[in-house]
């Protein structure tokens, strides 16, 4: 059927929307607040501090030279070896600790919960409070003589000397308890879009609980689990704030070093050589872990 | 109109009004990263520090009697100080209250300064550029090496001599005219402090009068140690017996390995949370800062705690006001710095503090007005000859390869 053209149109061009340039510009165009944000927030200051680590500073002017010094690098690593090991395993550690803890909460609400935008608030609430005053009020918590311990051992649960601050129990919870968050969510996207009809289906196939479980709800919530260990463990290897206040003498982690370096001595090749390292084995981490994963479900999720 | 025809603009002035005029360091810097068309080094040579250039405050005339005369009366004052340092009642300070009231200047106490060295590495560029950091008056601690810095850098005004007629009435001998700062030229002390050992009478019941005490192995996982580089290294100094300010890169390797071997003994190295540790009973001994044991003990109920300068001697420390470059209002920042200085405003903050009182005429004010002998008797607020004695100077840090020593000699204990 042909089709009605009001008369009046006859003979008039349609209007143009876009120039050539315009309609091929417009990705860059709207690309452009990010690709801004990047260059000046990412770009800059990872090449300011590759460039420092290579550099020999003046502690006391700080005036710098690019003097191709690499070798800070080998020095630093033989010197904080164990420290960054312990920074790698007090994080995994605490990625474990923290999926353990998020897996059960965040499958409960997203397949049982009536109310849950009520509950995944519940689970944020806390994460309002400020982050190092949380950390502090484990401090309090947790002291010696504190309101915990001094209950457990009145009832003769734990011996007088048990303690524990100071201890990598304690910087393993805070982190834990700190990046708790950003487990928890990553976790609840993967299983709240999981198709309800998969699972019906694989009751109808006569899979027990468990078997559905395990061969359908798990595998599908991997790209959430892969998230969440991306944000919790990357994060939690570099931090400073938890050893800093719950730990002791043998829990110093790679942050704090770091910090110390770049604030109390102003060292900052040392500091920048000591991040690169962080970089690097954070990058070549999370590529392994991505190959063991498939590459598929990172261009997918992440 | 063609830009031919444009009149009456110099084509010199219309470049240099529509584009900015880029250092080569710049260019070099915004050309490498956005188009990546420079080779790497380059690039990254464009990302070095120009360090400081010798641009002092004096050479350019600031701070002299001329400068001086010339600066208006300002009637507001930025000052920058450590917590919990001033007198504080209903969240109000008394001796500001009566400055402001007497002066009309309006005085922003804030206490932004936690660490010395941090805070400097923050104002740095700042200073650097000759920009007004924000503050007319900042303290620093003659123990770390920020305070040597501002003054050697010239990033420290010059004080006006003319406006300390309190200071040099009032003074203390032990911060008139100190080794860091010959002639008060650039600093006036605000208190003055020890670090030496505290320890919790509950569970230490003997007489601690020996810096051995931390070392000691029946305290184990209940000695508290500082990580601060200058602290600590000058407590392994002193547990040799060797005097920081007279001490050798030998001495430091010796007393680095006396706290390496103490370290399974140390529950953490604080920076300034051991005294949190102190108060909650998480460790039993530890080096401390006089006055916050001073305060917990008679202010915050924790009676227990007590504060001991041992026989080895204690470091003894100065936090120094000045007025950094850049500063709006010097003539107002002068008037505050001596008016700390006149008898009863020492007494009111000292009284708050009671860290080491630079007021000696204070002390009878505190006494017989504030009826607090708690205070005015105390030997580390009011030092006794023998406590003077015990007073240690720190090691002053020739250059930046001997800071470089230093720090790499005692840093790894607290890091490793």
């Amino acid at each position: 059927m042909e089709q009605h053209v009001p008369a009046d149109l006859h003979g008039v061009e349609p209007p143009r929307r876009h120039t050539r340039l315009g309609r091929s510009a417009s990705p860059y165009l709207l690309g452009a607040p990010a690709i801004v944000w990047l260059v000046v927030f990412f770009v800059v200051p990872l090449v300011t501090m590759l460039s420092l680590s290579i550099q020999t500073c003046d502690s006391i002017t700080l005036a710098c030279t690019l003097t191709w010094h690499f070798a800070e690098f080998p020095n630093l690593i033989g010197q904080y070896g164990d420290t960054f090991v312990r920074s790698l395993v007090y994080a995994g550690a605490a990625t474990v600790a923290a999926l353990v803890v998020a897996f059960p909460v965040t499958y409960w609400i997203a397949f049982r919960a009536k109310r849950k935008n009520f509950f995944l608030l519940m689970l944020l609430v806390p994460f309002f409070v400020s982050f190092v005053i949380r950390t502090t009020a484990w401090y309090t918590l947790l002291a010696d003589n504190g309101a915990i311990l001094t209950k457990l051992k009145i009832l003769h649960l734990v011996p007088e000397s048990f303690h524990v601050l100071a201890t990598p129990l304690a910087v393993i919870g805070g982190l834990a308890y700190n990046y708790l968050p950003f487990t928890a969510l990553p976790l609840y996207v993967a299983l709240e879009r999981i198709d309800r009809r998969v699972m019906e289906a694989s009751h109808d196939l006569y899979a027990t609980r468990r078997v559905a479980f395990t061969h359908v709800v798990l595998p599908l919530a991997v790209p959430g689990i892969f998230a969440a260990f991306l944000l919790t463990f990357v994060p939690a290897a570099g931090d400073y704030v938890n050893a800093a206040i719950l730990g002791g003498t043998n829990t110093v982690m790679i942050g704090q070093v770091i910090q110390k370096k770049f604030l109390e001595t102003a060292d900052y090749p040392a500091a920048s050589a000591l991040s690169t390292v962080l970089l690097v084995l954070m990058l070549v981490g999370i590529a392994a872990y991505a190959k063991f994963l498939g590459s598929r479900t990172i261009e997918e999720y992440v | 109109m063609t830009d031919q025809q444009r009149p009456g603009i110099d084509p010199a002035l219309w470049r240099g009004l529509t584009q900015s005029r880029t250092s080569r360091r710049g260019f070099l810097r915004a050309a490498g990263v956005g188009a990546g068309a420079l080779s790497l080094s380059s690039i990254l040579a464009a990302c070095g520090t120009a360090g400081v250039s010798t641009s002092s405050a004096a050479a350019n005339g600031v701070g002299s009697a001329e400068w001086w005369s010339q600066q208006p009366e300002t009637k507001t004052l930025n000052y920058a100080n450590w917590p919990y340092y001033i007198d504080t009642a209903h969240g109000k300070h008394p001796s500001i209250e009566q400055f402001q009231q007497s002066t009309g200047i309006t005085v922003d106490y804030t206490e932004p300064i936690n660490d010395n060295t941090s805070f400097f590495t923050k104002i740095r560029p700042d200073l650097q550029a000759g920009n007004y950091i924000g503050y007319d008056v900042i303290v620093l601690t003659n123990s770390d090496p920020p305070l040597s810095e501002m003054i050697g850098f010239g990033w420290a005004v010059p004080l006006d001599q003319s406006r300390m007629t309190n200071f040099y009435k009032y003074a203390s001998p032990l911060v008139k005219d100190p080794a860091w700062d010959p002639g008060n030229i650039h600093t006036m002390a605000w208190q003055s402090g020890y670090t030496c050992i505290g320890y919790n009478t509950k569970y230490i019941t003997e007489d601690i009068t020996s810096i051995q005490s931390l070392f000691d192995p029946k305290y184990k996982g209940k000695i508290g140690m500082m990580g601060i580089s200058t602290e600590l290294g000058s407590a392994g100094l002193l547990a040799i017996g060797v005097d920081p300010a007279a001490s050798t890169p030998d001495d430091w390797a010796n007393a680095a390995d006396k706290l390496t071997q103490q370290k399974p003994l140390v529950r953490s190295y604080y920076d300034q949370d051991y005294i949190k540790a102190l108060k909650n009973e998480d460790i039993w001994i530890s080096m401390v800062w006089s006055g916050d044991v001073f305060q917990a003990a008679n202010y915050q109920g924790y009676d227990t705690l007590k504060a001991v300068i041992p026989e080895e001697g204690s470091m003894f420390w100065t936090d120094n006001q000045l007025i950094p470059v850049g500063v709006e209002n010097p003539v107002a920042a002068m008037e505050f710095m001596d008016y700390v200085y006149e008898p009863p405003v020492q007494a009111l903050i000292e009284d708050y503090n009671a860290y080491v009182c630079p007021v000696p005429a204070a002390r009878s004010i505190i006494a017989n007005q504030l009826k607090d002998p708690t205070v005015a008797n105390s030997p580390t607020v009011f030092p006794d000859a023998q406590m003077v004695s015990r007073s240690k100077p720190y090691y002053q840090f020739k250059n930046s390869q001997d800071l470089d020593q230093w720090n790499s000699t005692f840093q790894p204990i607290y890091t490793g």
